[in-house]
């Protein structure tokens, strides 16, 4: 086979990959694309039987959103989501370290443990976790949700940290305290601006987890505490359709996770390719 | 940076100050309740209106938690149930009521209703106070209530050259179904829920049993859905659905077909009476004045509508009883029906709860063709005695037991697989039995 034929094939394969990635992007993508448009339509326009993608668009459903009282909800689920973020990388980057830089015992079990956690179905523990929360009275309490999610997440961060930790050369922190670097500095100005990316990536699944779950913030949240997924199912309801109001509510409640992983972008994709190709 | 980050921490936490406040939004105003409710358009319409309750009692601050049908029934459960007393007041139905008033839970509301001038308890549809009692005592009370009842297009009817008997029963509904489904014109014949659930599939399959002289326990608890009426029945609504039904039945529950008839693509509609408030309304309904109501369809045993009612009953962990019953007398009085008709339209008004509401002239002139349909209907004497056979339970589309919920939604679930044609009606019902032989079990069926 000549040169130019080769090349040929090689560009019609790499055009059908793309042309794959496209449509698999846009079906991906379609019904995000069809909530916010529903989003800009009035209630008799979203449930149309003939949909239409060109239509004067409405206001009326944010503004009924915003009058439904959304900003306590933003700001639980922001105080939530944040502070257990924070917390979950604070506890999950040096027990990743541990455990992936020093000779620890038995590594393979203590991990196991972790994810073991992540076993037992949420709906199963509902109940002992409710009746604990009750006994100290942290029902309704936004700090349950934020001890909650810390733990719910620090499982599958530790992981995470622990694969890109690995990736780091160790003939990199043998230099830097050959350079007398201490194990803070060591951590500090060596490993942590490596791994950096990986932190992003790992911060941003725990922000997304934490952002839309639902299970705790319903049965453990009542008027002070609840999250914006309790907020969002208020608008449905099983007698009559408000498609338009719910794709509103639906529509702001992605905003901030769109952004933070917006913000994240660059970082991310170097995030999520590490230890992608060695 | 760490500076930054605990600005932004710091500010947060001012906002969730501000937050709660917002949220309770009573801070010094006085007492507080907590009102559980069903994010239906009528509960809505409440929350909308709660500022005259405000004027009218500006010591009580009230905060609704508005969640849709499954995750509150699932919530006030679970917080009534442990004795939490995070609410104050929630929203329950006929089947909840008389089991929580049993177990406790519940405050009785006779003494609140006596000592309220004005309140007129004899007002309430007979049937649904008497579904909201235990023991002579209303434990909750109707905030709106609903039965089942047939709807049809007069228009198409008449275009057809067909009429509607006044007591059809289910055979003549399949013949008249058989006439009027043409799919060239997206019209089904009939249109019927198959979606998944005990207050869905579950509630106008039930009624359809029970007139074909099924049940779902026999006296002893022994389980009867592989009986043959059973099997009739089931039989009859799966072909039914599945020759002139609408298309997708499967995932059809009362949204989906309040929609599908709206929008003119059904002939007919069996269903709960409250649609009527979304299909005569002309801003939400195609076929608003187009549509005649008949009483239930029949096959053996007569008179087989269902009865619901959304009622607000107050837990007896409240610590706000008094203002919660202040807030409850006002949210199920004859001045608030009249203040929804007079405030959002007259098709906006909870139905069926009080008889008076049929008096209202505004009412009156909305409701004429429906308004006799729909109290026929609710008063139909078949709650009690929902079956040909004795059985060891009432209530007309569901069995009074709190396994219900779990077993209703299972063989709900097999069912509907038959409507989609994913398995056998003797399939569907053979895992029904099993699953309703091991509830049976309990109560010393064998």
């Amino acid at each position: 086979m000549s040169e130019i034929a080769v090349r040929r094939k090689g560009k019609l394969g790499t055009s059908i990959w793309a042309i794959g990635a496209w449509i698999i992007g846009i079906l991906f993508f379609f019904p995000v694309l069809w909530m916010v448009l529903t989003s800009f339509k009035t209630e008799a326009d979203a449930y149309s039987t003939t949909p239409h993608l060109v239509f004067k668009p409405v206001f009326e459903q944010y503004a009924s959103v915003f009058s439904s009282g959304i900003g306590p909800y933003l700001v639980n689920s922001l105080l939530a989501t944040v502070v257990s973020t924070a917390l979950v990388l604070v506890l999950a980057v040096p027990a990743a370290y541990a455990l992936s830089i020093y000779a620890v015992r038995k590594v393979q079990n203590a991990l196991f443990f972790f994810i073991s956690t992540k076993m037992l179905p949420i709906v199963a523990a509902i109940i002992p976790i409710y009746l604990a929360a009750r006994s100290i009275s942290g029902l309704d309490n936004i700090w349950t949700l934020v001890v909650l999610y810390t733990g719910m997440n620090l499982p599958i961060a530790v992981w995470m940290m622990r694969s890109f930790f690995l990736e780091v050369p160790s003939e990199m922190l043998e230099a830097a305290r050959m350079d007398g670097a201490k194990l803070g500095q060591e951590i500090r100005h060596v490993l942590l601006p490596v791994v950096a990316p990986g932190i992003a990536a790992t911060a941003l699944i725990c922000v997304i987890f934490t952002w839309n779950e639902f299970f705790f913030a319903l049965n453990l949240t009542t008027i002070r505490a609840s999250t914006m997924p309790v907020f969002l199912v208020s608008f449905i309801t099983s007698e009559g359709a408000y498609w338009a109001r719910l794709a509103a509510a639906a529509t702001l409640a992605s905003i901030p996770v769109l952004l933070a992983g917006w913000f994240a972008q660059k970082q991310l994709v170097r995030g999520l390719s590490m230890g992608a190709v060695k | 940076m760490m500076r930054r980050i605990c600005v932004l921490f710091v500010a947060l936490l001012t906002l969730t100050g501000c937050g709660f406040a917002g949220a309770g939004g009573g801070a010094g105003k006085g007492e507080s309740i907590t009102v559980a409710v069903v994010s239906n358009p009528q509960m809505q319409d409440m929350q909308e209106l709660i500022d005259r309750f405000h004027e009218e009692h500006p010591g009580i601050d009230v905060r609704f938690v508005s969640l849709p049908e499954n995750e509150s029934r699932q919530k006030t459960a679970e917080s009534v149930s442990t004795g939490s007393g995070e609410f104050d007041v929630v929203m329950i139905s006929n089947y909840e009521t008389p089991i929580w008033a049993r177990n406790g839970w519940l405050r009785n509301l006779g003494p609140d209703i006596a000592r309220t001038p004005g309140y007129d308890q004899q007002d309430f549809v007979p049937a649904v106070r008497k579904a909201l009692s235990y023991q002579g005592n209303m434990y909750s009370v109707p905030f709106y209530g609903e039965s089942s009842f047939l709807m049809y297009r007069k228009d198409l009817f008449a275009k057809k050259g067909l009429s509607m008997p006044p007591h059809p029963s289910w055979q003549q509904v399949a013949e008249l179904a058989a006439k009027l489904d043409d799919p060239g014109s997206d019209t089904a014949g009939i249109c019927l829920r198959g979606l998944p659930g005990w207050g869905e599939l579950m509630a106008p399959l039930s009624t359809v049993i029970n007139t074909f002289g099924g049940r779902w326990f026999d006296p002893r608890w022994r389980a009867q859905l592989e009986s043959p009426q059973v099997r009739e029945a089931v039989r009859f609504y799966v072909d039914l659905l599945r020759k002139y039904g609408e298309p997708g039945a499967a995932a059809a529950g009362f949204t989906q077909c309040l929609n599908n008839f709206a929008a003119g693509n059904s002939a007919m509609w069996y269903d709960s009476t409250s649609a009527v408030s979304t299909l005569e309304d002309a801003k939400s309904s195609k076929v608003a004045g187009k549509v005649g109501y008949v009483a239930a369809p029949v096959e053996r045993h007569p008179g087989t509508g269902w009865l619901y009612s959304w009622s607000l009953g107050i837990p007896k962990t409240s610590e706000h009883a008094d203002a919660a019953w202040k807030f409850v007398s006002w949210a199920t009085s004859k001045h608030y029906i009249g203040e929804v008709g007079k405030t959002l339209g007259w098709s906006r008004v909870p139905p069926a709860s009080r008889l008076s509401t049929y008096e209202l002239p505004g009412y009156r002139k909305l409701a004429g063709a429906f308004a006799k349909p729909t109290l026929d209907a609710i008063n139909s004497p078949t709650i009690e005695h929902p079956t040909a056979k004795p059985v060891p339970y009432t209530g007309g589309q569901f069995v009074d037991i709190p396994e219900f919920i779990d077993l209703g939604t299972r063989v709900s679930q097999q069912l509907s697989a038959a409507i989609a044609g994913q398995k056998s009606v003797d399939d569907a019902l053979a895992q029904s039995q099993e699953y309703a032989a091991t509830v049976g079990a309990s109560y010393g069926g064998r």
